[in-house]
């Protein structure tokens, strides 16, 4: 193998693993170090800058992150990266003085946001400190989008949602809520530099079975009767309900079905519990507050009495692979399923609908119906229109409508300063040296064997009787500082000089993961199982040294390293120093 | 030293032996010996070998003298019996604790001054009467501990870190335990773990006494490139006489070593030592020629390692003294007082 290029700005960073799984790639040991120093604020900014809603994200962040986790690699459970960064939120100070200065006098260009979700509020947030002037426009009264509509108060209650909504509201952007755009044509004509979409996935599905004509009244689409519960245009539902599908949204159906008088809710599957799409710790709340999934149950009518809904039958179906290992779903052959109910919920996915683009304005969407877009910059076929968040590229999740909104404004930035917008300005990149004694380091690298510790609930018959109050009552300082020494500090490298090496195999002995080993070169595939322990994920590179005094190479395993710092303290030439890589995606502010 | 406790955490993958055990529930307290000592090296290597070998730690006693290398046994075998003895007194404790249990691993950990200074005339004695143990000394060519002056084991014309020359020849503990004989004797670098581990394998397995001359550089106050012991010395200098591949009893023997030409020796207990033909046609069975090569490659400021001689039908000391078999704790009032008639039996014979 050839020497690993460590000025290769990806090349560290994918040893980051929670933040290069990031889709905003934020520094998470960084702010992580700052919770455990009590450093809220300084936490609470660095996520801010990155990812814009911390205290929302704290709350409902997808958490890609997570699955990532180092820590899930040598112990069974990731570090609640997650419920840390709702720590730096709930326990930070004021801070409106940190908040960038937006010019009073503006550059002269006009950017128009459709959607106020989290996509166009992080294009309005990049944007507005360099003098753009924004307008957002949104069908509903309220910014927030699927922040506000799709996620039930009591996993996010409206004041943390309004105050970081308002951080960004209040640096000055024109507001056109309450009118739902209808051409795109006549936006372009309004003459804004730039425009950009962030509509979100708007268009929720239902279920045409036998009896949906009649029982119509009675069958509801997740998603938009969430929004009218957020909106509290409902605030009751039937004793009995089913709720179909297994994703996010039929996690929060059933559990604000619960809240509004369902007695009898129950979430029906088509297909197993390992396949459900939402995310585990829902579906945990889920059945926590006594909600039945029942899988492999596919639905085939609903039933009727006197002209109104009164149950569903489901057919049994079992799992089978066919040849080309397609999962298919076979029926058993049992009796049907007749479950009674007296509402239904239809959580069975969304879609992307923009009849309101005009297709003779050079905007192309693909046979999906979704724009053709530019994976980096965002940019439509249509020079000054861009998309990002759901109404890019189809249903996702918050932190990837942040990310697609930093990278969109960008590219707008560039595109009114008259530069190519694929002309992007380079990531901002540090590494410096973490060694302040002999033995002594600026990180703690004593880190914890502790188990993940659990965030505490508030009862159960408080909550379940009051859709406001939130369940996870989050960490307390307590509980959040034991949480952070979990986290390995992976951002603080293990970085080799092969000249100073003496080969005196200090730091293979000390390794406390057998991450080292000091053998003759060879290919990759070969030389990750002569390692002293094999090197199996070929996602995480080899960190391979140049040709050493007897010939050999200094190869190591990065997948495992614990970031303890113990080969740097071992070895006597210093050639193993532990240096801190921050990693920062440069944003229009750097262009 | 390094402060923190070695992590927990481990490669989910580390192999488990026939106990059950992974290399890490081999290992001791975190070294406090300078970073970069090739002792760790050994102490690692003992871990390594010990572990493959499947031996439960209650079968294996360390014991040690005074020096940083005699420090070592902390650092490995946490949970294996172990006396830390007086300087250059290691010896006697060994040949006491071998009488009274013959059936434990005992390994003797020693320093060059430990050996060749102030436990001399303890180390001839201790070859010469054949105990049955593996004897390893950390040799380093200077007293680390009292920082840095030369040692009885310094080569002529090696210099330590403060300038000062060596005036006078070493004392090879190689040729000194052929001499007496030894009818097991190594030497090896800490730096190459490749050769040191079979070697401590087949020395422990080895019946009677087995001796392992490490080179382990003071990286501290002799790894200057005048010094004869530092790590550049020995990477560029040593000379492998012969390369083993050990087979522990029990194991089948892989495809790893290819059987006829590879030279086969069995030891008492079974286990195979594989001697690879290294082009060298070195045969460590020749006592002669050991010696004669060892002194070859010494004028030539060559380092001879490797396997250097091996006799596996010496009789050891509980042969030639016909010992008991028990273990002298497991040994009850009938084996102590077998009654009156064995007493006569005993008096007749001087009758």
């Amino acid at each position: 193998m050839k020497p690993t290029d460590i000025s290769n700005p990806d090349y560290f960073h994918k040893v980051v693993d929670c933040q290069w799984a990031c889709p905003a790639h934020t520094p998470v040991p960084e702010y992580i170090r700052l919770i455990a120093g009590k450093r809220y604020t300084d936490a609470y900014m660095i996520n801010w800058e990155s990812n814009v809603f911390p205290g929302i994200l704290g709350r409902t962040c997808d958490r890609p992150c997570e699955p990532a986790c180092r820590r899930g690699r040598v112990e069974e459970q990731p570090v609640a990266i997650c419920r840390l960064k709702r720590v730096a939120a709930d326990y930070k100070s004021d801070i409106k003085n940190r908040l960038p200065d937006v010019p009073k006098r503006k550059n002269g260009r006009h950017i128009a946001l459709v959607g106020a979700g989290p996509a166009s509020l992080t294009v309005a947030r990049d944007l507005l400190p360099l003098g753009y002037e924004i307008t957002v426009f949104d069908r509903d009264a309220a910014a927030g989008g699927a922040m506000r509509t799709q996620i039930p108060r009591f996993r996010l209650p409206v004041e943390v949602l309004e105050e970081e909504l308002n951080y960004v509201l209040d640096m000055g952007v024109n507001r056109r809520f309450g009118t739902e755009i209808t051409s795109m044509k006549a936006l372009l004509a309004e003459d804004f530099d730039a425009v950009f979409v962030g509509t979100g996935a708007p268009l929720g599905k239902t279920l045409d079975l036998p009896g949906f004509e009649e029982a119509g009244p009675n069958i509801h689409t997740g998603i938009e009767w969430l929004a009218n519960v957020a909106f509290e245009h409902i605030d009751s539902i039937g004793e009995t309900v089913i709720v179909l599908g297994g994703g996010n949204t039929a996690m929060d159906c059933c559990r604000s079905s619960k809240r509004l008088g369902g007695r009898d809710v129950k979430v029906v599957v088509r297909s197993g519990f390992d396949e459900m799409k939402a995310s585990p710790w829902e579906i945990e709340d889920a059945m926590n507050e006594d909600i039945p999934i029942l899988n492999f149950c596919v639905p085939r009518r609903y039933l009727l009495k006197d002209g109104k809904l009164s149950g569903m039958e489901f057919e049994k179906v079992r799992r089978e692979y066919d040849s080309n290992g397609r999962r298919l779903l076979i029926p058993t052959g049992e009796e049907p399923l007749i479950l009674p109910c007296g509402d239904v919920l239809c959580a069975i996915g969304q879609d992307n609908a923009f009849p309101w683009i005009e297709r003779d304005l050079g905007i192309e969407f693909d046979r999906w119906e979704l724009p053709v877009l530019d994976r980096t910059t965002f940019q439509s076929t249509h020079e000054k229109v861009f998309f990002g968040g759901d109404a890019a590229l189809g249903p996702d999740n918050i932190i990837t409508a942040v990310a697609h909104g930093h990278a969109a404004a960008l590219s707008i930035h560039l595109l009114c300063e008259g530069g190519d917008v694929k002309d992007r300005p380079a990531d901002l990149t540090t590494l410096a040296s973490q060694k302040m004694g002999i033995h002594q380091w600026s990180y703690d690298n004593d880190i914890s064997n502790d188990v993940r510790f659990i965030v505490p609930h508030a009862a159960k018959e408080k909550t379940l009787n009051d859709i406001n109050i939130e369940v996870e009552l989050g960490f307390d300082e307590d509980l959040g500082y034991a949480e952070t020494q979990r986290c390995l500090n992976c951002d603080v490298q293990t970085v080799f000089t092969t000249r100073s090496c003496i080969e005196c195999d200090a730091c293979v002995d000390i390794c406390p993961t057998d991450c080292i080993t000091f053998t003759a070169n060879g290919e990759e595939g070969e030389l990750r199982q002569r390692l002293l322990a094999p090197a199996e994920n070929r996602e995480q590179d080899l960190y391979v040294s140049d040709s050493l005094a007897t010939g050999r190479i200094m190869a190591k395993n990065e997948d495992l390293c614990l970031h303890c710092g113990l080969c740097a303290e071992r070895c006597p030439t210093a050639a193993w120093d532990m240096q801190k890589y921050l990693f920062n995606t440069a944003k229009a502010v750097n262009a | 030293m390094s402060y923190i406790v070695k992590p927990q955490f481990h490669h989910p993958q580390l192999r488990k032996n026939d106990l059950g055990y992974t290399r890490r529930d081999y290992e001791g307290t975190l070294t406090t010996l300078c970073g970069g000592c090739g002792h760790d090296s050994i102490s690692a290597a003992i871990i390594h070998a010990v572990h493959e070998m499947s031996l439960a730690p209650h079968q294996l006693a360390k014991v040690s003298g005074i020096g940083c290398s005699s420090k070592i046994p902390s650092y490995f075998l946490e949970r294996s019996h172990g006396f830390n003895s007086v300087h250059g007194r290691m010896p006697s404790i060994a040949t006491g604790a071998n009488l009274a249990n013959r059936e434990l691993y005992y390994l003797g950990i020693s320093g060059d001054g430990d050996t060749a200074s102030i436990g001399l005339g303890q180390f001839c004695h201790i070859v010469r009467r054949r105990i049955n143990m593996l004897y390893i000394v950390a040799n380093n060519g200077t007293y680390g501990l009292t920082k840095g002056q030369l040692s009885a084991t310094a080569d002529l014309g090696s210099k330590t870190k403060s300038g000062e020359e060596s005036q006078y020849d070493n004392i090879d503990l190689v040729s000194l335990a052929i001499d007496l004989g030894a009818s097991f004797v190594a030497r090896s670098f800490s730096g190459d773990k490749e050769q040191l581990v079979p070697l401590i394998q087949a020395g422990l397995s080895h019946r009677g006494f087995a001796l392992i001359d490490v080179i382990s550089p003071c990286v501290t106050f002799n790894n200057t490139p005048l010094s004869a012991h530092g790590y550049k010395n020995t990477w560029e200098n040593n000379v492998v006489l012969s390369e083993i591949d050990f087979v522990p009893m029990r194991r089948e023997i892989t495809a790893r070593y290819s059987a006829g030409k590879d030279k086969e020796i069995t030891l008492h207990d079974g286990s195979v030592i594989h001697l690879h033909k290294t082009g060298t046609g070195y045969d460590p069975g020749n006592r002669e020629n050991a010696l004669l090569h060892v002194n070859e490659y010494k004028k030539q400021g060559k380092i001879a390692t490797g396997l250097l001689y091996i006799n596996q039908d010496q009789s050891d000391f509980h042969e030639l003294a016909d010992t008991v078999n028990k273990p002298f704790n497991r040994l009850n009032e009938h084996d102590l007082c077998p009654g009156g008639e064995v007493l006569a039996d005993i008096n007749e014979t001087f009758m």
